[in-house]
């Protein structure tokens, strides 16, 4: 038995019936690390003996009892590296506590191990964007995995993790699971607690399980969903047991299909696979329902304004002084700059001095008001198709995984990529990735996901219909 | 947009092949970004929160102690008498 190919639900089993003992399993997870992973740059670092020192004292009783989780590289966990896979934090910052979603994974008996590489400060689509080193797709190497969690759905898909968290701000957790052929589910704003996150685009930002199965991306989201008295974003509500969606059936469910989501743009292979997957639906039980998202067009213009003037703000603690890289320098002014100049990488550069432009005096109103007025019509758009429908269904990314270098030069062209994924982070509502099928391109199988959105806080219909299509496609 | 300038405001000294290159891609993106202006807003009000959460409040009580000084400091790139030391801002 190779730890490394269970499920959660499977190595929770193999525990009970004392097949190995979490110590064993870590050892056996590293090894496959050392092995597979420097072909796919999944990881940027793990530490065998922290992880065998929690494992020591775990708790075999609790709902994820000696389960490692890789982590991605953002997400601080006390005495741990958490670089967000930039030169401004690699080699030089140890996280001093714990994040929220790390202290409930800790209360559940699970092991945090390894630190995922993803795009610089989540600021990406690919993972061309990390500064520390490349991260290849398992099923073609000469492919990107997807960002910015591409670390973190590349070790689960390449079998060197059980499971992992990421973060979504516009796809993040979705796109590289679509790509990579893993679930992912990015819950609703305010589901699971940012703090300890290093932020990016705070009213965006959401941290999620990308799994193997969708009864393990349950397992995970019901421990480290509810609220957090250090993050006042994080919602009140009381967490369902989400495990309990797994095996309902989906007979009266209705799903929409928004017409601008299978619009001109869309690779032929990537439809055929989705509509498939949906038929597959409407032969369980669900119902069918043509819908239309008409604010569509308008949600990648309004989130690189809105995610870009937030990051620039977020972006500015790392000034050289407090944590981070520190430039020599004679004087403040100058220390910011050059310590910026040196610890941030392109693409983090260019999301600053965009987002500072649209905060700037002058240009606040006709850049960053009016995208948050238009966030509004999105936000609507989503509120009117779910008085109709219970889930939305569509494509997670208009094409499979694309080569790297493809979009090197041309910024915008990669932020289109992000269409079908971006509106959810601007309405606030929950998303999940569930794989359906592959394409050949030039010889390779390249997967396809599902993306299912659904209502705020209705996270148990994605599982709902995600498991269901799951367990029919298996 | 003058990138040179805005890269000032935001503390990044750039390299005169960055500032070029920054502003052809910056002018590209602002002008797809343009499409905002054309979409009409009239009476809408701005999303800042999507879910709606107003005025959070607790106990006004110390419910978790913070970073001690000795952990708040452990990543600073220079410390001088338990405190982040800068360059002199006043001669």
């Amino acid at each position: 038995m190779n730890v490394a190919d269970l499920t959660i639900a499977q190595l929770r089993e193999a525990y009970r019936a004392k097949a190995f003992t979490p110590a064993e399993a870590l050892r056996a997870l590293a090894e496959a690390i050392d092995r597979k992973d420097p072909a796919i740059g999944g990881y940027l670092s793990y530490d065998l003996d922290l992880a065998l020192a929690d494992a020591a004292k775990v708790d075999l009783s609790l709902p994820l009892g000696g389960v490692p989780i890789a982590i991605k590289d953002l997400i601080n966990v006390e005495g741990h590296p958490c670089s967000c896979a930039s030169r401004m934090l690699a080699g030089t910052y140890t996280a001093p506590y714990d994040a929220t979603v790390i202290r409930k994974l800790r209360a559940a008996g699970a092991i945090p191990f390894g630190r995922t590489n993803m795009d610089e400060f989540a600021m990406g689509s690919s993972n061309e964007n990390s500064g520390i080193k490349p991260c290849h797709n398992p099923h073609d190497t000469s492919r990107v995995p997807g960002g910015s969690s591409g670390g973190s759905a590349a070790v689960v898909a390449a079998r060197t993790a059980i499971a992992a968290l990421g973060t979504d701000t516009g796809g993040s957790i979705r796109q590289p699971a679509s790509h990579c052929g893993v679930v992912g589910l990015k819950p609703t704003y305010g589901r699971v607690s940012r703090f300890g996150l290093v932020a990016f685009a705070s009213s965006l930002d959401q941290c999620g399980p990308m799994t193997r199965t969708v009864a393990d991306a349950a397992a995970l989201l019901e421990v480290i969903a509810g609220p957090c008295d250090r993050d006042s974003t994080c919602l009140p509500d009381d967490v369902p047991r989400f495990t309990e969606a797994i095996g309902r059936d989906v007979k009266g469910l209705k799903i929409g299909l928004p017409a601008e989501y299978f619009a001109a743009g869309l690779d032929a292979g990537v439809r055929e696979r989705v509509e498939s997957a949906i038929r597959v639906l409407e032969s369980l039980g669900a119902e069918i329902i043509p819908l239309s998202l008409p604010n569509t067009e308008h949600a990648v213009a309004a989130y690189y304004v809105i995610a870009t003037a937030e990051a620039s703000a977020n972006l500015a603690r790392f000034d050289g002084v407090r944590y981070g890289h520190r430039a020599e320098a004679a004087d403040l002014i100058d220390l910011y700059k050059k310590s910026r100049a040196e610890g941030f990488g392109d693409e983090v550069k260019r999301r600053i001095i965009l987002g500072t432009y649209v905060l700037s005096s002058g240009y606040y109103d006709a850049y960053y008001l009016r995208a948050q007025k238009v966030r509004t019509l999105i936000r609507r758009d989503f509120d009117e198709a779910f008085a109709k429908v219970d889930l939305i269904a569509s494509p997670v990314s208009p094409t499979p995984a694309f080569r790297r270098g493809e979009h090197h030069s041309d910024p915008l062209a990669m932020y289109l990529a992000d269409i079908y994924t971006i509106s959810a982070n601007l309405a606030g509502i929950c998303g999940i990735s569930v794989p359906c099928g592959t394409v050949p391109v030039e010889g390779k199988d390249l997967p396809v996901g599902l993306q299912l959105l659904g209502k705020p806080m209705a996270e148990t219909d994605l599982i709902r219909a995600g498991h269901a299509y799951e367990a029919s496609s298996r | 947009m003058k990138v040179r300038d805005v890269a000032h405001l935001a503390r990044i000294a750039l390299s005169d092949e960055e500032a070029d290159r920054y502003q052809e891609q910056m002018d590209q993106i602002l002008k797809y970004v343009e499409q905002l202006s054309r979409i009409d807003v009239t009476g809408i009000e701005p999303t800042a929160h999507a879910g709606a959460v107003f005025n959070v409040v607790r106990e006004d009580l110390i419910t978790a102690a913070g970073l001690s000084q000795s952990a708040a400091l452990q990543n600073a790139p220079a410390v001088a008498h338990d405190q982040f030391r800068m360059p002199k801002v006043v001669e």
